[in-house]
């Protein structure tokens, strides 16, 4: 238990020493973004994540922000396990035929409002992928997509950046999204 | 070949003669073996008695006839098993009933090319959900790559799921969509209270039409829809694809390549076991790890982009070589880099070994016996946490790894614990490799010309992944493009064993045993 004390204390809280530059800007993304979800969500947001036929690389990357570099919980952003508690879907990859009835039951299970980021460009444009036999493409095809966050896979600076995108989007259009509903 | 080596061809063509089996043996490197299709299942038997492990097996429509072809391997040399078909007798008794490795396999090649493999034990679809008809195949020529799919592909109900009776056995239903960041599949317990009577997988959920859309590609394209396979294997599906045309083509690259494309392999299974190490903490609840270590590859990743231009390392290998090269700089870098892995897993490690809560939910949970193991021809650490003695870079190796020297880490406690351990000693190896690798680098070009591959070649490559071993499969047409593209994930022959890992453990143990193994679901749907 020691051991881990020390390593801990030894560790510190590498989450806000952050000296590269492209660190203190996530810092202040982060900021932005925390504010924007205060406004709209009582300082929660809800993503459920799904991989509609992704390689599994945006999934990598949408990992890393849960990991102490960029903790993407303090921006009040967490993961959730169910479509029904969400208010963000996000998802990957070019829509495999075989996925095509889960991602719009999944998008009929969430409650509106709700959003959907298109994560990575097999997402935002079949990338590699295209439109087969196998593939619809975007996912834009099968649901309506509120933001898109290119990339293969998008950094996870690039996906902080997303998210802010459907915040600003969000404000600039809140006549629309309640229109949606 | 050593004599040791040769022993089992020698003994294996006896026995071929015996049995009256005749066989027509061509290629060089690895020597391919054409047998007529009625003996296909008969020569399993008798592969099977020399204890060769099954390791690939694919289909080819070629001109008006159908190639069907299987990859054996034994002692780190491998015989590539061949038979034609015409297409008004598209039938060969299947080998799954003997090699249990095979099965999906050869579900996969009825799927997609309608080879009706006789005596398969199960004869119910693999790939094919619901995107294209029973009587359409996609890998034959004939059918177009946009198929004629509906607007809506409706959801694979009808699956004849195997059910458990009696009282108190209830079924649990999970996925294809599952509660965390991972890729899609389903699951179907029977269980018992909380312990796990029978699991079945059924995949292909994230099927992407790979092998078909590689038809027609040029060497360069096929080496970026290879390297995105499995986000995870990039590196080394990319290697497997280039390494393969390579060798349809005859053309060999140059050593600085050879070193950078291991360097780069070997990253690639460092950061992937980083990560698992920590997940598999997590799942028992030791949050501590998942912290450090994914904050170790995160440092490792920002690293890759700094020096290769890309986290995953994607794109990096092209064919004829890389195209990154590495400065003295990067590799001064590298190595203190690799300084501070080696003090922090130090520090980290005992921390693990320690802790004796962990070992508790480990030790012992998600037992994989090394016979059930060598049944289902399990590779990478899931085979050698189970007795499984294989390593590609060891056994058959190539450039590089001919130059190098290390050791593969062998156990036979078969359980999650033994998965994790495993993990680790490869990490340790890795950064040994990488610096023999950083020492001995080879001046000179990264990248050689490419050439044109005369017609018709083929290639068959074998690349030792974070995961395991990848073969691939190439051939070329007349016109530099690709005609037939595929690629054996290892996670398909591991995918297999899971199935068994979780009997009479408990279910939440599951997510435990399932992140242990890791298979691609990617790579497996193709
Ligand atoms: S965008 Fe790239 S990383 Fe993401 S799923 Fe597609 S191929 Fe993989």
């Amino acid at each position: 238990m020691l051991r881990l004390f020390l390593k801990t204390l030894k560790t510190g809280v590498i989450t806000e020493r952050q000296k590269r530059p492209k660190d203190s800007e996530l810092e202040r993304l982060g900021i932005v973004v925390k504010r924007h979800i205060d406004k709209h969500f009582s300082g929660s947001l809800a993503i459920r994540e799904i991989d509609a036929g992704s390689c599994n690389g945006c999934e990598l990357e949408i990992h890393a922000l849960n990991n102490p570099f960029y903790d993407v919980e303090r921006f009040g952003i967490h993961f959730v396990a169910s479509p029904r508690h969400a208010d963000v879907l996000l998802v990957t990859g070019p829509v495999s035929r075989h996925m095509q009835t889960a991602l719009l039951r999944t998008y009929e299970a969430t409650p509106n409002p709700k959003w959907v980021i298109a994560v990575g460009d097999c997402a935002a444009c079949g990338g590699e992928f295209g439109v087969s036999y196998a593939c619809c493409g975007a996912v834009s095809n099968v649901i309506p997509v509120d933001v898109v966050i290119p990339g293969c896979p998008p950094t996870p600076d690039a996906l902080l950046q997303g998210l802010l995108g459907l915040m600003k989007k969000r404000c600039n259009y809140s006549a629309y999204f309640y229109q949606r509903e | 070949m050593s004599e040791f080596e040769s022993d089992w061809r020698q003994s294996l063509l006896a026995l071929l003669e015996n049995a009256a089996i005749n066989v027509r043996i061509a290629g060089a490197a690895i020597e391919q073996w054409h047998i007529s299709a009625e003996d296909w299942q008969r020569f399993a038997e008798l592969a099977k008695q020399q204890r060769l492990r099954w390791a690939a097996g694919w289909a080819e429509h070629l001109g008006s006839d159908f190639v069907v072809n299987a990859c054996f391997e034994k002692q780190g040399r491998y015989l590539w098993l061949k038979t034609t078909l015409t297409a008004d007798n598209l039938e060969l008794p299947s080998q799954a009933g003997l090699y249990p490795a095979a099965s999906r396999s050869e579900r996969h090649s009825q799927d997609m090319f309608g080879v009706n493999f006789a005596g398969h034990p199960d004869s119910r679809p693999w790939t094919r959900h619901k995107a294209w008809n029973k009587h359409q195949y996609p890998l034959r020529k004939d059918f177009p790559l946009p198929g004629e799919p509906e607007k809506q592909t409706p959801p694979d109900i009808d699956y004849n799921f195997i059910k458990a009776r009696g009282s108190g056995v209830y079924e649990i239903p999970v996925g294809p969509v599952h509660a965390g960041i991972i890729e899609p599949g389903h699951f179907r317990f029977q269980a018992v209270g909380e312990t796990v009577l029978h699991l079945e997988e059924r995949l292909g959920y994230v099927h992407k039409g790979i092998e078909k859309l590689a038809e027609g590609r040029s060497p360069e394209a096929l080496t970026k829809l290879a390297g995105r396979i499995s986000g995870d294997s990039t590196v080394a599906h990319s290697w497997a694809a280039c390494r393969a045309m390579e060798l349809a083509a005859g053309l060999a690259i140059p050593p600085r390549a050879g070193f950078i494309r291991a360097l780069l392999c070997e990253r690639e299974r460092i950061a992937n076991h980083l990560g698992d190490i920590g997940a598999i903490c997590n799942d028992v609840g030791f949050a501590f790890a998942q912290m450090q270590f994914s904050r170790l590859r995160e440092l490792w990743q920002r690293s890759q982009a700094e020096t290769f231009g890309h986290r995953l390392l994607m794109d990096s290998i092209v064919p004829g070589g890389v195209n990154t090269n590495l400065s003295d700089e990067h590799c001064a870098l590298m190595q203190q880099e690799i300084q501070a892995l080696r003090a922090e897993l130090d520090e980290l490690l005992p921390a693990l070994d320690l802790n004796s809560s962990l070992e508790d939910r480990l030790l012992t949970t998600g037992f994989l016996s090394t016979q059930t193991a060598e049944l289902f021809g399990c590779l990478g650490y899931v085979g050698r946490a189970s007795g499984q003695d294989f390593d590609v870079r060891r056994d058959a190796p190539y450039p590089p790894y001919d130059h190098l020297a290390f050791k593969a880490a062998v156990e036979t406690q078969g359980d999650v614990a033994s998965r994790l351990w495993i993990r680790v000693k490869e990490i340790f190896a890795a950064i040994k490799l990488i610096e023999q690798i950083l020492q001995q680098l080879p001046g000179g070009d990264i990248i050689a010309p490419w050439r044109r591959p005369p017609e018709h070649s083929e290639g068959l490559a074998m690349i030792e992944g974070w995961r395991g071993e990848i073969i691939t499969y190439v051939r070329f047409a007349d016109d530099n493009r690709v005609s037939r593209f595929y690629a054996r994930d290892p996670s398909l022959l591991n995918w297999p064993a899971l199935e068994r890992i979780v009997l009479n453990n408990i279910v939440p143990d599951f997510p435990v045993c399932n992140k242990s193994v890791n298979g691609s679901y990617s790579g497996h749907d193709l």
